[in-house]
């Protein structure tokens, strides 16, 4: 395995998952620094969920090098050292519909060693500290409940952030409060990654953007423009290779990105 | 770790509490099996004060599944298990506030079905010693072994048919030995009742300290 730079948070080379016996991953090289806000986009499918998921130490990487924050996603041990030191922002909401607001977040931020006050900041923060507070989970919108995952993962003050489609479901004031935090959490030093299918909003925040299809990486633009990318002689190069080595359709990855 | 057990205990007590699932469903559940042995076994009442301890037990026994089931359910919903392996807490921290949790709300219940049996069975309680020590004893057992094959079940579909079919073998033990030890105290032979209570005793050591080393494993294979 290659040494790891010492600023890089994630370094995934031909790392290849499963989910049963489909390779979710079939072989993703991706390189993350401290300090990144990193757009992962790609099709439906594509593989954007099951790599926060294999980031996380969630998903265990079968092949291939993977390393995040130092631990080795290969290893049962460092795959659990791992999560603690990550926060991930999944589809489901990871609340309890019967406790409130308060003792969701109480709960997760006390689980993962913050004290209430931090929690309470994150509250604060999310705008959860009034009326909502005392709310069960269960009574709340859609939007509410995600802003309330939120205020959890803000909680944990983690070194690396997994953001899955961390804008669906917020109103506008929501999204704000997201992107504001993302560009706090990233200037703090925290790592970023954001795995969405609102390219605009998103890239807006984001240092870089990486497509994704098919569980791999189809092309690692400098910027946020991931039409311009899908241009570029390297997306082609890529397409074309995963075209021979897979036996897919060519049009299938330039149709899906958008 | 025991600060963990706390945190997950009283997280799942708080849940129980708002949500009243064990007072308003698992309780009525517990003393319905009690009124409809009553019901069964009426023509003679001799038979009912004869066999209140197995009764008593069973009643117990079909109410830890439904609290078991409902203490997983919890973590089923909505990536809450996920939730669980990517906090700081310990596995055996959290086998031992979810396998609290469930003992508190068994104890509640033999609270209650002890009450039930005076009044439905006309059964005269004796040998208090005994009972306390044989109930908490059974009932730590109960809610490890409980807990134990709870996440085993838990990432499965089929969890809750399953789950009685893989729990209610092991815990035949308990069952045996509580319904025994209840007798005893019961027919005021207190001597012969703390053997079963040894017996108890063992079991509830073995599946604490087995779910203390295996529930991450089981968690992650859930």
């Amino acid at each position: 395995m290659e040494p790891v730079a010492k600023d890089q948070v994630v370094h995934f080379s031909a790392a290849v998952s499963l989910l049963g016996r489909f390779p979710a991953l079939a072989g993703i090289d991706l390189d993350v620094e401290r300090g990144e806000v990193v757009l992962v986009q790609g099709p439906n499918g594509a593989g954007k969920t099951t790599l926060l998921r294999a980031c996380a130490g969630l998903i265990p990487v079968v092949s291939g090098e993977a390393t995040v924050l130092g631990c080795d996603l290969t290893q049962a041990a460092d795959r659990t050292a791992v999560r603690r030191r990550v926060g991930l922002l999944g589809h489901a909401s990871g609340l309890y519909d019967d406790l409130t607001v308060t003792d969701n977040v109480h709960f997760w931020a006390r689980s993962c060693g913050a004290t209430r006050a931090e929690a309470d900041a994150a509250l604060a923060t999310l705008g959860l500290d009034g009326r909502l507070a005392g709310v069960v989970v269960a009574k709340l919108s859609a939007g509410q409940r995600r802003r309330t995952s939120i205020a959890a993962l803000v909680a944990r003050r983690s070194e690396l952030w997994l953001l899955d489609e961390p804008h669906a479901g917020l109103d506008q004031t929501g999204r704000d409060v997201i992107d504001r935090l993302i560009r706090s959490a990233a200037s703090a030093g925290a790592t970023v990654i954001v795995a969405s299918h609102e390219v605009d909003r998103a890239g807006a925040i984001a240092d870089r953007t990486v497509t994704i299809a098919g569980g791999t990486v189809v092309t690692e633009p400098p910027g946020p423009a991931a039409p311009d990318v899908l241009a570029s002689p390297r997306a082609d190069m890529r397409t074309e290779r995963r075209q021979n080595d897979e036996g897919v359709e060519p049009q299938q990855d330039v149709l899906h990105v958008s | 770790m025991f600060r963990d057990a706390a945190l997950v205990a009283g997280k799942d007590l708080r849940i129980e509490w708002r949500s009243r699932v064990t007072t308003n469903q698992v309780a009525p559940f517990a003393v319905l099996v009690l009124i409809l042995f009553a019901f069964a076994l009426d023509p003679d009442r001799g038979v009912l004060q004869r066999a209140t301890a197995g009764l008593f037990w069973i009643a117990i026994l079909f109410s830890a599944l439904l609290a078991v089931q409902r203490a997983f359910a919890l973590e089923a919903a909505d990536g809450n298990r996920d939730g669980l392996r990517l906090s700081g807490l310990r596995p055996a921290g959290i086998f031992l506030g979810k396998a609290g949790a469930v003992a508190l709300e068994l104890a509640a219940l033999e609270v209650l079905l002890g009450i039930g049996v005076v009044v439905l069975y006309n059964t005269t309680w004796s040998g208090w010693l005994l009972l306390i020590t044989t109930s908490m004893v059974a009932t730590i057992g109960l809610a490890a072994a409980g807990t134990l094959y709870g996440v085993l079940a838990a990432g499965l579909r089929v969890r809750e048919t399953l789950l009685p079919l893989l729990l209610l073998p092991v815990v035949a033990p308990v069952l045996l030995g509580a319904t025994q030890a209840f007798e005893a105290a019961l027919d005021q032979s207190a001597s012969n009742g703390w053997s079963w209570v040894v017996l108890l005793s063992s079991f509830a050591v073995i599946y604490v300290a087995f779910g203390i080393l295996a529930f991450g494993s089981l968690l992650e294979e859930s």
